[in-house]
């Protein structure tokens, strides 16, 4: 009724829609590159994070170990972290609420909560993307699962070019400005000539271990390649990384202001 | 059987990472060098995995219709496409190009 009239509701609800929707060639790709559905959905249920599920069944299309799966995994996962220091900071949560929003903290639900500058609106946002993306990212995962494994050879549909296609697009607004560029050309050129040395999968962990000696050494900005991969408010959050350090410093003012009013906005 | 276990385990680690954000004291990670390594970390593998699904073929290079489907989902991006239009016009390219012979 009245939430629908919440920015960060609609935000959140449309979020939840185009990303659950693609969730359709996770589940796809899943079953194709080797995995049963059951596994699938354990990717989907329990580790609920887009990148990390396509860079695991990447690495297992590619031939890697199950070691070298878990390893990308595990890597690419690192920024949620970030994203949950962010968040506690700014919604405060307590008890369960900070269990369960765990698991919700994704690029999408930090998207549209730290887009927002009103607290109440921030918490709304949170949830809302957080649970929106996670019942129908789970949903469809389970229809593409359901449909990729009988489609026959999935290379006759395309499907390694999708794989393809959703790396590069994940990785495509990541790519602001010279030294995030910079980064992703000499990891690709590290991962072409690590191929004939070692095993299948262990080159995407030499491109990370070169990543991470760039971020090591360099001096560029602290959140270089950090911001969540969408743009729910699409121009006037685009101000990118001097905007991000406000999200931050504004986040802990709007936290505190938080405190003395609107406890129910946290569902 | 092993490739549960990683799975798992993978699972997991990702909730690790997640709650740990939440309970680290912000100061802590907050230390530029820590989220700028995430950061460039997240760069270098996705450009890593772009390429690995783009150009590998187990342990050798090889250039095949995977290749018009990178070339199609740039352009797709280019033009702003979301996600899932990004997706198919990979998809659809790879399958096109394979219709037309080239493997």
């Amino acid at each position: 009724m009245k939430l629908l009239a919440s920015p960060a509701v609609r935000v959140g609800i449309s979020i939840s829609i185009a990303t659950g929707l693609y969730g359709v060639s996770f589940g796809a790709l899943a079953v194709t590159s080797g995995l049963d559905i059951w596994q699938t959905m354990a990717l989907s249920l329990l580790l609920f994070s887009g990148g990390s599920q396509f860079a695991f069944i990447g690495v297992v299309a590619g031939g890697g170990s199950g070691i070298a799966a878990m390893s990308a995994a595990t890597l690419l996962g690192m920024r949620n972290g970030i994203y949950g220091m962010q968040l506690n900071a700014l919604l405060r949560p307590s008890g369960w609420r900070k269990y369960v929003g765990a698991q919700l903290t994704i690029d999408e639900s930090t998207a549209t909560s730290t887009g927002q500058t009103d607290p109440a609106e921030q918490r709304r946002g949170f949830w809302t993307a957080g649970v929106g993306v996670y019942v129908l990212w789970n949903l469809f995962t389970a229809v593409g699962a359901l449909a990729g494994s009988g489609w026959g050879d999935p290379k006759q549909w395309g499907l390694d070019g999708a794989a393809v296609a959703a790396f590069l697009a994940l990785l495509w607004p990541r790519l602001k400005g010279r030294e995030p560029i910079a980064i992703a050309v000499v990891c690709a050129l590290a991962t072409v000539v690590a191929v004939p040395f070692v095993p299948a999968g262990v080159p995407i962990l030499v491109a990370a271990l070169v990543a991470a000696l760039v971020g090591w050494f360099s001096h560029g900005r602290s959140d270089e390649g950090l911001e969540p991969d969408i743009e729910p408010y699409g121009g006037h959050h685009s101000g990118g990384h001097s905007g991000h350090h406000q999200d931050q410093t504004g986040a802990r003012s709007g936290a505190e202001r938080a405190e003395g009013k609107d406890p129910g906005a946290g569902a | 059987m092993s490739l549960w276990f990683w799975l798992l385990l993978a699972c997991a680690l990702a909730y690790g990472w997640k709650i740990v954000g939440y309970f680290v004291p912000a100061r802590f990670l907050e230390d530029p060098r820590t989220s700028r390594i995430a950061g460039t970390m997240t760069i270098g593998l996705l450009a890593s995995l772009t390429v690995v699904n783009a150009v590998v073929s187990g342990q050798g290079l090889a250039a095949d219709a995977r290749l018009g489907a990178l070339a199609a989902a740039a352009i797709a991006l280019i033009f702003r496409a979301p996600f899932l239009v990004v997706v198919i016009a990979g998809a659809g390219t790879a399958a096109l190009l394979r219709a037309l012979g080239w493997s």
